[in-house]
């Protein structure tokens, strides 16, 4: 076991794209554990170590926008890029965008904000120079001075993420937490506090008072599987957490 | 060619007077509007679109400045049809057949791509080929641009001395009594614009992606260069006059950089100038000012006290 890690993240919007509404994309309803994993590796990884999400906090009310863009209809064609680069000649390889145009809207999330607590596991693939705390460090030390290997997104990657380490020490949830509202509005608070949830998103919304069922949502894609299967759980928002089931558990679903 | 190796976070400030800077397709092309706040925006999409023209336009025919994702039919793809005239398409094959193999050719295909197109090498791709193996991460990541103030539309009707076809011009004819053909045949139009908007875009340049994509410090070069000019080669009867006024670039010492970027942007406040004074733009003495119709309405302040070690700002425009 190890020690987990806590980051606060947040942005202007987020894209959650649940798998069966990708053409005219929409959102989750809050972050999946597989974003989770993306945003943590975008801060540091190492094929030593797997990151394991344990619980998400939705800090502000979930609100929902619509956003159309003009997009291309195509990825790269790779057979044309074979035989141009065979040939030593560019003519050909490109895409025309307004001869291969889709209109997509995508719908939104609005302001999100998340805590999410996770810790890593070592894989097979550690050796002996791998050792907890050293991840453990590097990632702290990072995540505290802004460092990334990438900026992380909310989903995707025009809606960048901001992040911040939640010091260790700090509790969470605290409503009402001092500096908190300084730190929304990108001051700098003159303590680090631990981010907390305004008052006004402890609704129903969120699961206050009676758990609010968020129905299937995926919790991560199997990499090592053939095929890359889905894997899903019922997520379910209590007082504003959500509690991921750990790998391998019966709770995950395929 | 060196590739980029240290982090870079930016702050794009242009702004559009009389023009529809980004039209909104669900909306019937009106300028974008966030809907809770009425801040305009323009989507990351559209700025990309514009680096891109500027990189076409300005590096024609260089060696690896070519441009993947093409607006328009242009010489290139006549070049293929003289060429599929005079040898034939190498087809036959199913395209199932054309997938690369492995992993190892379908790095070699990205790293070709990666070498001769610029916007391959800067924004990534995605190649029809395995989940993984065809996609191109790019190291430049824009955000969506927001207007620093609510903006407001206007709707303006505009009118055409001209019928489309002879059915319209007859259609037109029954209901006209003069007989004057001129006005006759006028058809009505609209256009949208933003009388002003300054708007502030963020961007992200990921020095560990560019070591993948071999993204230099020559494209970084060309990369504010096309930041700087690409609205003066985006002149059109919708845009209006839209104009780079700041980008102002923080330079990080190291690859994963020495401060994070949220901290960083916030150093740079936009207020208004009232008089010559720096006015917070949520300052409530405003109310009794005029809307902002020009530039100097703003006051650009970037705070250089006590920026983290390792971090640089350029003043670029």
């Amino acid at each position: 076991m190890t020690y987990g890690i806590r980051l606060h993240v947040w942005g202007r919007h987020a894209l959650f794209t649940r798998p069966e509404l990708k053409v005219e994309r929409t959102s989750y309803d809050v972050m999946p554990p597989s974003a989770a994993r993306g945003i943590l590796e975008a801060i540091h990884w190492k094929p030593a170590i797997r990151w394991v999400i344990d619980r998400i906090h939705v800090l502000e009310p979930i609100r929902f926008q619509s956003i159309r863009r003009n997009e291309v209809g195509h990825k790269a064609p790779a057979g044309t890029i074979k035989r141009a680069m065979n040939r030593g000649d560019l003519g050909g390889v490109q895409l025309l965008v307004d001869e291969d145009r889709q209109q997509r809207a995508s719908t939104v999330l609005v302001n999100p904000a998340y805590v999410i607590e996770a810790h890593f596991e070592l894989t097979a693939r550690a050796d002996a120079s791998d050792t907890e705390g050293k991840h453990l460090d590097i990632f702290n030390r990072r995540a505290a001075r802004g460092q990334c290997f990438h900026q992380p997104c909310l989903g995707t990657r025009e809606f960048a993420a901001s992040f911040a380490l939640v010091d260790p020490g700090a509790s969470l949830p605290s409503p009402q937490g001092p500096g908190w509202g300084d730190l929304c509005q990108g001051g700098t608070p003159t303590t680090t506090p631990a981010p907390s949830r305004a008052r006004q998103a402890e609704m129903p919304d969120l699961g206050f008072g009676t758990p609010r069922d968020l129905g299937f949502m995926l919790w991560d894609i199997d990499h090592a599987a053939p095929g890359r299967p889905s894997l899903l759980f019922r997520a379910t928002l209590r007082n504003g957490v959500i509690d991921v089931p750990p790998p391998g558990s019966p709770e995950v679903k395929r | 060619m060196t590739t980029l190796s240290r982090r870079h976070d930016f702050v794009l400030i242009f702004d559009v007077a009389n023009g529809n800077p980004n039209g909104d397709p669900d909306a019937g092309n009106l300028p974008r509007l966030d809907p809770e706040t009425s801040h305009g925006l323009v989507s990351d999409v559209s700025l990309k679109r514009k680096i891109r023209n500027y990189v076409e336009l300005a590096r024609t025919g260089e060696a690896g400045h070519h441009i993947y994702v093409q607006e328009g039919a242009i010489l290139n793809e006549k070049h293929r049809q003289a060429y599929t005239a005079l040898r034939g398409e190498t087809s036959g094959k199913k395209e199932a057949k054309l997938n690369p193999r492995d992993d190892a050719e379908a790095r070699e295909l990205r790293d070709w791509m990666c070498r001769n197109f610029f916007d391959v090498r800067t924004f990534g791709a995605v190649m029809s080929t395995g989940i993984n193996c065809g996609q191109v991460k790019g190291p430049v990541q824009m955000t969506f641009a927001n207007s620093v103030e609510p903006i407001l539309p206007v709707e303006i009707s505009i009118t055409r001395m001209a019928a489309t076809n002879e059915a319209e011009q007859k259609k037109r004819a029954e209901g006209a009594e003069d007989g004057d053909t001129r006005t006759d045949n006028r058809t009505m139009g609209r256009k949208h614009i933003v009388p002003y908007g300054l708007y502030v875009a963020h961007g992200f340049i990921s020095a560990k992606f560019a070591e993948r994509t071999g993204f230099s410090e020559a494209d970084l070069e060309l990369l504010f260069e096309a930041l700087t000019n690409m609205f003066e080669h985006d002149r059109s009867a919708a845009r209006g006059e839209m104009t780079t006024r700041r980008l102002i670039v923080f330079r990080h010492e190291n690859a994963l950089g020495n401060a994070p970027a949220h901290k960083l942007f916030d150093r740079v406040t936009i207020g208004r100038n009232v008089d010559g004074e720096f006015r917070a733009l949520d300052d409530r003495g405003l109310g009794n000012h005029a809307p902002a119709r020009k530039f100097s309405d703003y006051v650009v302040q970037i705070d250089r006290d006590g920026l983290p070690d390792g971090v640089e700002v350029l003043d670029l425009v």
